[in-house]
């Protein structure tokens, strides 16, 4: 929206500006409710069980520039041997300003050999990525990327 | 939505202990309950909510997945293998149904 | 709303003429298909614009190009399996399938991806390859044509095409009308259409290279058509395509099918000769 906006001249700018008056007055809503950095920040927490990540171990991959949003490669990778003590269990993905924050959560075994997977995901704006990861030994690690989505030539 | 069909990416050999790559994607339009139709109502959500792998009866790899995942829902992720056999791959609907795929692999 | 002000922006950048951004090159990398070389560039034919016929995989970003050179992370491939299916299903009051008459499609459509459209002496114009399936539905196997852009025609026409994979297009234009039909095809892709009164040549020559918004113009080549789009999670058929550029423009799209947009498929497809068969290619 602000992308498009700055390409206004005045005159266009206030034609959109009362169509969006009017569409608050007439309780039309435009724009899908979008999930927060707080909503994020509260479902990180109950994947950690109140824990604060940390930084380290854990690499998120994901384009810095999306071309389309609907599919957007990402893969997480986290340092450890699969055995015993070091362990990752799982990682959860969650984007921060989907209309839901969470993605997907990919659980290790020891079997996998390493905590490595990749997947493709859905991103409805430029935004936060971020991974974090739970080891068997109760540390939690996170990482974080932002991605531009960026708006097609004509077709969007 | 013709029925989903999964396509599966196993190495026919490996050597034991190695850490192989496995794919994998199925055909699937990962309904969000974002989308309205053309009258405006909500379509309602159909996904793949859980894919998993196993081998030999145990545990690989699982992904719990949520409507942010793309449509046609591709994985890519690891197996340590110490013998031969059979990994099975296990895709979970919204509707109910299952979707599955196995793969043997001949480990010397 | 939305639409409202993204057709006022789209129209005001145009007008400003801001709309064709910076400009910069395709990548210079070799596409390799599951490590089959392609022909991503080559020279172009005579009375061709451009000295040089480029794919449109060498203007895409980097997680894209990768999903088409790995047949496995393509999802178009998944298309290409039902085709394949579609191909040895009987169907239709005659009893048969593509299979019943044609056999093995990896040796008796090879080649065919290549050289479609070709002249149809029957109907005295140009048939592409969903054409020519109906013909064979209708025909020979007693079942109806397609609906256009049914699941089914794109994924046994991307069937069809893959069996291609790699020969560089070549069109026979010596055949019948093929020329005129050329000639037409040429017509409609410079005639300037719609609001925003821009011509296929608006874009994909006078702006290749450049960038309209995010999006990075590329030479509108059809060789790796129907090509998967990340955007709508499915095929992309040739005419789909045509009419969404045409209602892009905000003009009246014509039909599919229709003279004027199968001569410019016949134009078009030439305009990328020489180019290897990506079908299904992998776009944003």
């Amino acid at each position: 929206m602000q992308k498009i906006t700055m390409k206004l001249n005045r005159r266009q700018a206030l034609t959109l500006s009362a169509g969006a008056a009017f569409a608050v007055v007439a309780g039309i809503r435009t724009v899908p409710a979008y999930a927060s950095a707080e909503d994020t920040e509260k479902r990180i927490m109950e994947f950690t069980g109140g824990k604060t990540p940390e930084s380290g171990k854990l690499t998120l991959t994901a384009p810095e520039i999306a071309e389309n949003g609907n599919t957007v490669p990402i893969s997480v990778n986290v340092e450890s041997a699969m055995t015993g003590d070091d362990m990752v269990e799982s990682v959860i993905i969650l984007a921060e300003g989907n209309p839901n924050p969470e993605v997907a959560t990919f659980n290790f075994t020891a079997m996998s050999g390493s905590a490595a997977a990749t997947t493709r995901m859905r991103l409805a704006k430029t935004q936060n990525v971020i991974a974090v990861a739970k080891m068997a030994d109760g540390s939690v690690f996170m990482d974080k990327k932002e991605v531009k989505v960026t708006i097609g030539g004509c077709g969007g | 939505m013709a029925t989903p069909k999964p396509r599966v990416k196993v190495p026919k050999t490996a050597s034991a202990g190695e850490v192989i790559v496995l794919k994998t994607l199925i055909s699937h339009d990962m309904e969000s309950g974002q989308r309205k139709d053309k009258e405006g109502k909500v379509i309602p959500r159909q996904i793949i909510n859980k894919f998993s792998c196993e081998f030999n009866g145990q545990p690989v790899f699982s992904c719990d997945l949520d409507p942010a995942i793309s449509a046609n829902p591709y994985f890519e992720f690891t197996a340590k293998v110490t013998e031969s056999g059979t990994f099975k791959f296990t895709w979970v609907d919204d509707n109910g149904s299952t979707y599955s795929d196995e793969q043997k692999i001949d480990v010397k | 709303m939305k639409k409202i002000s993204l057709a006022i922006a789209i129209a005001a950048t145009a007008v400003s003429g801001l709309a064709f951004h910076a400009s910069a090159e395709p990548v210079d990398e070799q596409l390799f298909i599951d490590g089959q070389e392609m022909i991503s560039r080559a020279p172009a034919p005579e009375g061709h614009p451009f000295d040089e016929v480029l794919s449109g995989w060498l203007f895409r970003e980097a997680e894209t190009r990768a999903a088409e050179a790995d047949s496995f992370a393509n999802p178009g491939m998944l298309d290409v399996e039902r085709g394949e299916e579609i191909w040895a299903t009987v169907e239709g009051s005659a009893g048969k399938s593509c299979a019943s008459c044609h056999n093995d499609a990896a040796e008796t459509m090879k080649g065919v991806g290549a050289r479609f459209p070709k002249w149809d002496a029957d109907a005295k114009r140009p048939i592409d390859i969903e054409l020519q399936i109906d013909k064979c539905r209708v025909d020979n196997m007693g079942a109806e044509a397609y609906k256009f852009d049914a699941d089914e025609q794109k994924a046994l026409t991307a069937y069809i095409k893959h069996q291609s994979l790699g020969m560089p297009v070549k069109l026979d234009l010596s055949e019948g009308e093929m020329q005129s039909w050329w000639d037409k095809g040429k017509d409609v892709y410079y005639t300037r259409t719609g609001q925003l009164n821009l011509s296929c040549a608006s874009c994909h020559e006078a702006s290749m290279g450049k960038y309209i918004r995010a999006d990075h113009l590329s030479q509108g080549q059809v060789n790796g058509f129907p090509t998967y789009r990340f955007n709508t999670g499915g095929l992309v058929s040739i005419q789909n395509r045509f009419r969404g550029c045409i209602r892009d423009t905000r003009a009246e799209m014509p039909k599919a099918f229709s003279d004027e947009l199968l001569a410019l498929e016949v134009y078009v497809t030439w305009r990328g000769t020489g180019l290897s068969v990506e079908t299904p290619a992998v776009r944003q």
